[in-house]
């Protein structure tokens, strides 16, 4: 039980994907305008990651390794959750349209979100045991998730603040992402 | 080897089946409309019509909220079909072509700087605006020629872009980008254009381009419909009115007037002519004569071919000399 609590602490603050290992920009910069939609991008990444990683996990250990198929692992991988995230996409449009509106390309772009594959590479890299990758998977979806809703809290206050012309948008966005990213560093050290 | 055919195959195989279920699950209602008129769109996703992509139109149009003549890249007849598919009436669409308002090739214009920065129209008016004295010049770096997603603008030996007019779609690229703002779209059938955008008095002109529009105001006596107008020292012709006579571009001192149906084919009037007068009066140049209830004839001399006597003859009587015409009406 102990292991599980500093694993979810290790990869939702102190390893947090965005703010430490810089895993997952796109998204982050790209989604981050409105709570709501950070929010769906979030809860689209834990199913997708949590999912993925724990499918990942299987393939690793029964297929790869027992037949030194290890050189697969990026093609299968890949396909895995491609096909997650086809299925997320179905499943988002048919139960939350303005959701699915308001995600746009970002969606299907989870495809190629480097913290995805990220997750299932490094559960593996760690040779952690099937239940610790899940757990990691979910930490580390989560930290993602409040990663995207911090900047999207921040970015929608800064809507109505009377920014300096040179500094707006883009710009603005990187300075906070970064100011952010400091902000976690203060984690490092307390999990290993 | 094997295994690994077998389990990527595998994999493959369960990943399309899951998703396949899925799709028959989660399948989502769209208008079936929309797939219709998103096959009949041309399909160029070319952004002409302010929305992205043809899909995006099809939903617009779907909504109300575009006209279906805003599809710049779709001829008359996918028009005409997407008005009948949606129950909608259209009236009279004129295509149209983006037209070069500048005649000041680097053989004409003034140049007095020599400009060694990034090809690009864009960069050049930021930097000093180019090398051509002339404030309202087409720079010459082809901007339009690259902004261009049909290939129908190419920059002539003169430095200036000519738009072929069976390529061009009006989709208005090239005007958004062109910086001295010297294209303007125009129908198609317009071919009397005024080659200048300078405001300048003619002084001023004549020092920078042999071409320049110098405010004269000659084409503004000599139009028989009252199309050409002068404003401050420039002048234009309004499309709607003007017959394509090509008077103006005759009669212009500086030559800032092209006219694109040159050669013109004069009319000649047959047999068949019952003498009603209605020809000779409707003509702006006198160039018919002939007394009532007698065969009329056309002064060769006179005639500028603008085929105004041609739709208003009651006995089909007058046609024009040679092969037809590129203009109807």
């Amino acid at each position: 039980m102990k292991t599980m609590l500093l694993v979810i602490i290790s990869t939702v603050f102190v390893n947090n994907f965005v703010l430490a290992r810089f895993l997952g920009l796109c998204p982050f910069m790209g989604v981050s305008r409105k709570i709501e939609t950070a929010t769906g991008m979030g809860m689209a990444v834990v199913f997708v990651m949590t999912v993925a990683s724990a499918v990942t996990w299987n393939i690793q250990n029964f297929i790869l390794n027992p037949f030194g198929l290890q050189y697969l692992q990026t093609i299968m991988f890949i396909l895995v959750i491609a096909s997650l995230v086809q299925f997320v996409e179905m499943f988002i449009r048919k139960i939350s349209p303005p959701l699915y509106q308001s995600l746009g390309i970002f969606l299907p772009l989870i495809t190629t979100n480097c913290a995805v594959l990220g997750v299932a590479l490094l559960t593996i890299q760690k040779d952690l045991n099937f239940f610790v990758t899940i757990v990691f998977a979910f930490g580390s979806s989560i930290g993602f998730t409040l990663a995207l809703v911090l900047m999207a809290g921040i970015r929608e206050r800064l809507e109505m603040a009377d920014v300096p012309v040179p500094f707006r948008g883009t710009a603005l966005a990187y300075i906070i992402a970064g100011l952010l990213s400091l902000a976690f560093m203060g984690f490092s050290g307390m999990v290993k | 080897m094997l295994e690994a055919i077998v389990s990527l195959t595998g994999l493959g195989f369960v990943a399309a089946f899951g998703l396949g279920l899925a799709s028959k699950k989660f399948h989502v209602e769209v208008d079936p409309r929309l797939e219709k008129i998103e096959e009949m769109l041309p399909g160029l996703n070319c952004g002409g019509c302010g929305y992205p992509g043809c899909s995006g139109f099809a939903e617009g149009l779907l909504a109300g909220e575009v006209e279906v003549t805003s599809c710049a890249p779709a001829g008359e007849e996918v028009v005409a079909q997407l008005a009948d598919f949606l129950g909608l009436e259209v009236s009279g669409v004129v295509r149209k072509i983006a037209v070069l308002k500048c005649g000041g090739g680097v053989d004409k214009a003034v140049i007095e700087a020599l400009y060694e920065g990034v090809e690009d129209c864009r960069a050049a008016v930021l930097l000093g605006g180019g090398g051509k004295s002339c404030r309202y010049s087409c720079v010459g770096y082809s901007t339009c020629e690259k902004v261009c997603p049909f290939e129908a603008i190419t920059m002539g030996a003169d430095g200036l872009p000519v738009v072929d007019p069976d390529l061009c779609t009006a989709c208005n690229k090239c005007v958004v980008a062109c910086p001295r703002d010297v294209l303007v779209l125009e129908p198609v059938d317009h071919q009397v254009i005024i080659r200048c955008s300078s405001p300048d008095p003619a002084g001023k002109i004549k020092k920078v381009c042999s071409v320049g529009c110098t405010g004269c105001g000659i084409c503004e006596k000599v139009c028989p419909v009252d199309a050409a107008l002068l404003d401050g020292s420039l002048a234009s012709i309004d499309p709607e009115r003007c017959v394509e006579c090509g008077i103006c571009a005759a009669k212009c001192p500086a030559d800032t007037i092209t006219d694109g149906l040159l050669p013109r084919k004069t009319v000649v009037i047959s047999e068949a002519c019952n003498g009603c007068t209605i020809c000779a009066r409707v003509c702006p140049f006198d160039a018919i004569a002939g007394e009532a209830k007698e065969l009329h004839l056309v002064d060769p001399e006179k005639c500028v071919g603008c085929q105004l006597c041609i739709p208003r003859c009651s006995v089909q009587a007058i046609a024009q000399t040679g092969p037809p015409a590129p203009m109807e009406g």
